[in-house]
């Protein structure tokens, strides 16, 4: 009983992850670069939602879609300021601006919205327990694990069947002779970034209704987490990111639940490094050859 | 006509005052209040600034022996800035200091204040770093560490439960110390531990914690801890329909302020605190009335301590024979030798102080009933 009680844990705070190593791994798939403000876009997100809640009044699905939208805005306007400019130039700048951008937009959320941290309201996704036998399961842990499922399968048959899809998958392949090919590639990446920045919403608010304590830095440790998660699963793809992300809950639920708390986190990326030195591409990676 | 008629008021009543003592007789302190009353800790050193203002407006037009004159600094919670604001205070004749506010600030004012032999009682530092080695140091709430001895005697004096799961923070030096504390007196008293679980500053998911109390049964859940992640406990425990008795201590406070949280979750929670401006003693009434005519808000602990510590001022440089051409240093040994023998019943509870300069009080808990703290 109490095994599947954290395993129903671990599966839920690993669909957490999966929903945010998604953004992680598609920009990296297709722009070749480590978006280390998306950890902050979801914090974003979570605000958002907050405010809607909060002041506005909103209904609890016009919140998420309000923080999606606000979120795909930001999202596209980070990779068209801060990114776009920087394509033809070394990897190690993009990811220090990715760094730096990360910083502004907790520095701004510190600035809108103070340190003090506020707690996320209540609503259908975090309002009931459900009780299945003698276990008693939040709502929001269903609804997490439903709309990460829900989410891959999207995903899936949006690269799979769509001229979008297909547009990401040849510029993730070569970008180079994709824009030969008549592929935009800069409108390519920009809506990969809008997909990654919406999902970082609807992350965000999952994240918030299952742990409902909101700062600017709540962003931060999820998204690493994460990006350890996709870079796990083979970071360039969706099914590893989705894999590495709910093995990564659920290792980290059992650590805790079965060997030690205070080593919860170090199990965590303790199990990276096996898999990393096993498996350097990750469990779904792909062997890349590279001609010297 | 009205202004005149008032200042005829005021020198009358300025003449009842000064005739109570006649004037050769009657002693003026000098008081240096330093806290920070400007920047992100400002909450707190206003707190104190006007609960001691409060008790320096009582004593001065109650025309006992003592008057005070307070003079007040800002430290701003910085540990360079404070030493400036010491100074300061000292230029401006300080003969003792109600301070520092906050705990950094005042490991370093209070190791100066050693050299220099000036008497420091502070109303709220509360880490054992600010008396430790300093004998000139005095502490009005109960130390870090202390809180989870005082928690352990309160849990057991009150037999709330025997069966207990201690949750802390392990990266975290207040939590650890308040932990360590209360696993000791715990084991003096009787209580048994069924469940120490750990998290760090990052830590958001806290099913496990909660789990291993609820599956060991524990009847009380001790949070020697801040309120944020205190709140994600509570809530983890509402969805695995868990209902310990939740014991926090100071940390805990401003739980219910935390914007959008669902008090619901709080109900019934219980936290080791010294003060509740909802209780119905005539001293707490009054000191809360005061507080809400002068400043328009109701005082939180932090004021509470300060208002308590212009009277332990006033009890100690009575016993000390303090005058007003005193110095600093001159007052310092005989406030030391008077703390000792002190005893001082005040708005925070009795107190009495040893060598080391930490407080002893009976130790005082109240309870989350419909949005607010109550004492039972």
């Amino acid at each position: 009983m109490i095994f599947l009680d954290n395993l129903i844990n671990g599966l839920s705070l690993g669909s957490i992850y999966a929903i945010i190593a998604l953004g992680y791994t598609m920009v990296y798939g297709i722009a070749k670069m480590l978006n280390f403000a998306h950890g902050d876009v979801i914090m974003v997100g979570a605000y958002i939602a907050f405010c809607a809640l909060q002041y506005w009044g909103f209904p609890p699905v016009l919140a998420i879609v309000a923080a999606m939208a606000v979120c795909t805005a930001l999202g596209v306007t980070i990779e068209g300021l801060a990114y776009r400019p920087l394509r033809q130039a070394a990897s190690l700048a993009v990811l220090i601006t990715a760094i730096g951008m990360s910083y502004l937009l907790q520095n701004t959320a510190l600035m809108i919205w103070g340190a003090n941290p506020k707690s996320f309201p209540r609503t259908f996704i975090n309002g009931t327990t459900l009780r299945i036998g003698q276990l008693s399961v939040s709502s929001a842990t269903i609804i997490t694990i439903l709309a990460n499922i829900v989410i891959m399968i999207a995903l899936t048959l949006f690269t799979a069947k769509t001229k979008m899809g297909k547009a990401m998958r040849c510029v993730s392949e070569d970008r180079g002779a994709a824009e030969l090919m008549g592929i935009n590639v800069n409108r390519t990446i920009s809506v990969t970034f809008a997909i990654g920045s919406a999902l970082a919403a609807i992350a965000g608010v999952l994240l918030c209704s299952s742990y409902p304590i909101l700062q600017p830095t709540t962003g931060s440790m999820p998204g690493i987490k994460a990006f350890t998660a996709a870079v796990f699963g083979g970071i360039g793809s969706i099914p590893g990111a989705m894999l590495g992300g709910v093995l990564l809950g659920v290792i980290e639920i059992f650590g805790k639940a079965y060997i030690s708390t205070e080593l919860g986190d170090a199990i965590v990326f303790a199990v990276l490094i096996v898999v990393l030195l096993v498996k350097p591409s990750g469990l779904l990676g792909k062997q890349i050859r590279e001609k010297v | 006509m009205k202004k005149l008629f008032a200042l005829l008021l005021a020198a009358v009543m300025l003449m009842s005052v000064t005739t109570v003592f006649a004037e050769d007789d009657v002693i003026t302190l000098k008081v240096a209040h330093i806290g920070p009353t400007t920047g992100a800790a400002a909450l707190y050193g206003l707190a104190t600034l006007h609960g001691a203002e409060i008790a320096v407006e009582e004593i001065n037009a109650a025309g006992g022996k003592y008057r005070i004159e307070l003079i007040n600094e800002d430290d701003e919670h910085n540990v360079e800035k404070v030493i400036n604001a010491y100074n300061a205070a000292l230029d401006a004749g300080a003969q003792m200091i109600l301070g520092t506010t906050t705990s950094k600030p005042c490991e370093a004012a209070g190791a100066q204040g050693y050299v220099d032999r000036v008497f420091f009682l502070t109303p709220s530092a509360s880490s054992p770093a600010v008396t430790e080695d300093k004998d000139n140091v005095f502490q009005i709430c109960f130390s870090d560490p202390n809180q989870g001895l005082a928690s352990a005697q309160y849990i057991a004096g009150h037999s709330l439960g025997t069966k207990i799961a201690v949750i802390y923070n392990n990266a975290d030096v207040y939590s650890t110390g308040i932990r360590d504390t209360f696993v000791a007196e715990a084991a003096k008293l009787g209580l048994e531990i069924v469940s120490e679980t750990t998290f760090t500053d990052e830590t958001t998911d806290f099913t496990v914690q909660v789990a291993d109390a609820q599956n060991k049964g524990a009847e009380i859940v001790f949070l020697p801890m801040y309120y944020t992640p205190a709140s994600l406990i509570l809530k983890t425990a509402a969805d695995k329909e868990y209902h310990p008795v939740f014991f926090g201590v100071d940390g805990m406070d401003g739980i219910l302020s935390v914007e959008g949280f669902d008090t619901s979750l709080a109900e019934g929670v219980m936290l080791l605190t010294p003060f509740v401006a909802t209780a119905q003693d005539d001293l707490t009434v009054s000191f809360v009335a005061k507080y809400q005519a002068a400043y328009n808000e109701i005082p939180i602990q932090f004021a509470a301590d300060a208002y308590d510590g212009i009277y332990i001022l006033i009890a100690a440089a009575e016993k000390a024979g303090i005058t007003a051409d005193m110095s600093a240093e001159e007052a310092c040994e005989l406030m030391i030798a008077a703390m000792l023998e002190l005893q001082v019943s005040g708005l925070t509870g009795t107190m009495t102080w040893d060598e080391t300069g930490a407080v002893s009080k009976t130790p005082m808990a109240a309870t989350i009933v419909n949005g607010e703290y109550v004492f039972e």
